[in-house]
């Protein structure tokens, strides 16, 4: 039986302004079936998103939706959630909201393991503001404002979020459609800090600039460049290169944030008077 | 509301302690905010006091994140605050703006110290009057109010929070190094005594809500995020059912209200001091650390049969224009003396309230120590 996505959707507010072949739909999509496997009330769905095409998204679903100011989607999240625990939060950012401006804000939200899932939907450019470098432009690339080439190396933000101890670190694509819905469930249903990145295509502003014919084009590069990161890893260095590991990477067990400042608020309101 | 929590009584406290502990009063359940001189200590007795009451402390990564994580959970429900000085009040301003055109209650503190940029964190000054008003971009209408005392800042950040929640609007409330450092007796009064404003919810089911309906005071009311009301909130240019819009009519229609809501209430949030000023000749226009010294000028000119007066601001926006300007129309006003820490930012206001009707003279002081008594007798004499 075909999936009935308007059950999620704010169809009043549709059409989207993604531009055709974008990968943000294919995500959209892959998100509301994981949330539906997931069996969560629409009323304890918070979507928050910060400022470019992806921070779009949640306008277009119907759950409490929040779209903030640029990069800073996470505190915004992280306030809501400390204040009502049972929100299944979600933020959807796009490369430069997460990891260029909202870069800060993405360290420390993985060190503190604050129970929320951040989808980032990495297509290597800034499209609203038509084709600006991100901080995941590949080396060499070409962007609005590089004309002679992107002179920076790109940031694979999972290993930053690996050393800010995420406790779930996954990798998908928007040509892996099936791998990309299981790793959002898996996502939302892990405790603690997820992130997962969706690597994906932007054919307007980042294609269009670097020798891509089409969309299709773009989405071959995944199908053929990525790796099971299980296979991966037992790949040598030599056989690695130029592979995309992708699924989850990352999956454990710690504190969680929320819980915890709970349960020292109840703590301290059960303590006897004192100085 | 676990009553025992909050003890009445007489206390010697800070500034910064009573404000922290009025929050709680008021009903704030979270704090957000990073360290920064002379405003720290306010974070410090929230992250003790807070879950006491069963609320919730975060120090956050940076100034900016802190103001985010406050609109974030004033949108869940809970009464929010932060504070903060110069530097990180220029951090915050852009989600000041946001809470400013999303119409999410909180307050921000800001205890002023020397400026611009990272001046002098230990000495006052009182240089953030026009960034109260004006430092996030955009024409918005803001809420600022400015205690001179221990007592009144407890008082005042009460009213900050009540403000706020009427209003749904962020309220700004200055102090300066001194009003934040310095140390008086505080009488902390009963909890039920105080009288304390919370959000007007929805009445209406969920399916007929419409989150920016101003109705007749055109403050909507608010739901909470996660109790069955889902909507949407953008800072985009938005229609009353909070979904952006590019519509210029809708546009106009909604700043106005936004605008329009501060403007009906002005006599509820406007508030000022009267000292020595039913037969005055010379009127002080003072506040904050300042208005302690223009006190006690007042009162040793009276004694010397001066007819000087002092109009203290205590709400700085909106300011006061016709409760000066009444002043200014009145026969025996001859002058106004405004001093300030700063390089005439009250100054240019009461210039452009009394619009030419008598002298308005300024008294600056730029240095970071306190304008005296005596320079402001002086000032007087000189003028």
């Amino acid at each position: 039986m075909a999936f009935d996505y308007e059950k999620y959707l704010r169809v009043d507010h549709l059409p989207h302004i993604w531009c055709p072949g974008c990968g943000h739909g294919i995500i959209f999509k892959a998100l509301l079936r994981a949330i539906d496997s997931l069996k969560l009330e629409k009323d304890d769905v918070m979507l928050v998103s910060g400022i470019g095409c992806a921070s779009r998204l949640p306008g277009y679903a119907d759950f409490n939706t929040l779209h903030t100011t640029h990069g800073r989607a996470l505190p915004f999240a992280i306030g809501a959630k400390v204040i009502n625990p049972k929100l299944n939060v979600i933020i959807t950012s796009g490369d430069g909201d997460a990891v260029a401006i909202g870069g800060n804000h993405f360290i420390h939200t993985c060190r503190r393991n604050v129970d929320m899932t951040l989808i980032i939907f990495n297509n290597s450019i800034y499209g609203m503001t038509g084709g600006q470098v991100s901080p995941t432009t590949p080396f060499g690339a070409f962007a609005a404002t590089t004309p002679y080439g992107n002179l920076s190396y790109h940031l694979d933000f999972l290993k930053l979020a690996e050393g800010a101890e995420a406790t779930f670190i996954a990798r998908a694509t928007s040509y892996h459609v099936k791998l990309l819905e299981q790793v959002i469930r898996e996502a939302i249903a892990h405790k603690g800090f997820s992130v997962v990145e969706v690597m994906e295509d932007c054919p307007t502003a980042y294609g269009r600039r670097n020798k891509f014919r089409s969309a299709v084009d773009m989405m071959r590069v995944w199908k053929d460049k990525c790796v099971m990161v299980d296979q991966f890893r037992q790949l040598s260095p030599e056989e690695q290169q130029g592979k995309i590991p992708i699924g989850i990477f990352r999956q454990v067990q710690r504190w969680e944030f929320v819980d915890e400042l709970h349960r020292i608020a109840e703590l301290a309101q059960q303590a006897p008077e004192g100085e | 509301m676990p009553g025992p929590k909050f003890r009445a009584g007489l206390r010697l406290m800070s500034g910064n302690e009573a404000m922290a502990e009025a929050a709680l009063y008021a009903g704030c359940r979270f704090f957000a905010g990073y360290p920064i001189t002379p405003s720290t200590e306010i974070a410090e007795v929230l992250a003790l006091r807070l879950p006491q009451v069963g609320g919730f402390f975060l120090q956050m990564e940076d100034e900016i994140a802190s103001m985010a994580a406050v609109l974030g959970a004033s949108l869940a429900g809970a009464k929010s605050m932060t504070a903060t000085s110069g530097p990180g009040f220029s951090l915050k301003q852009e989600n000041i703006g946001y809470g400013c055109i999303a119409e999410i209650p909180c307050v921000v503190v800001d205890v002023q110290r020397g400026g611009p940029s990272t001046g002098m964190p230990t000495k006052p000054m009182q240089s953030d009057i026009m960034q109260a008003r004006w430092g996030t971009h955009g024409d918005h209408p803001i809420i600022a109010l400015y205690p001179d005392s221990v007592e009144e800042a407890f008082w005042e950040t009460i009213r900050a929070f009540n403000l706020a929640e009427r209003y749904r609007t962020p309220v700004i409330l200055l102090s300066d190094e001194v009003v934040g450092h310095m140390r008086e007796r505080m009488f902390l009064p009963k909890l039920a005594t105080v009288s304390v404003y919370n959000r007007r919810k929805p009445r209406r089911e969920p399916d007929r809500y419409v989150p920016y309906e101003g109705g007749t005071q055109d403050v909507p009311t608010m739901a909470a995020f996660g109790t069955g009301y889902r909507y949407h909130v953008t800072g985009l240019f938005h229609d009353r059912t909070g979904f952006p819009t590019n519509d210029p009519a809708i546009i106009e229609t909604e700043l106005r209200r936004l605008h329009r809501k501060i403007e009906r209430g002005y006599n509820e949030i406007v508030k000022w001091e009267e000292f020595f000023l039913d037969d005055a000749e010379e009127v002080i226009v003072a506040f904050g650390c300042t208005a302690r010294s223009a006190r006690a000028a007042v009162k040793r000119l009276r004694s010397r049969d001066r007819k000087v007066g002092l109009f203290r601001l205590k709400t700085i926006w909106p300011f006061p224009d016709r409760a000066i300007r009444q002043i200014a129309r009145r026969a025996q006003t001859k002058q106004f003396l405004v001093p300030e820490m700063n390089n005439g930012q009250i100054l240019g206001e009461v210039q452009r309230v009394v619009a030419g009707k008598c002298a308005v003279d300024g008294l600056q002081r730029l240095d970071t120590e306190m304008i005296t008594p005596r320079q402001i007798m002086r000032a007087l004499r000189e003028s």
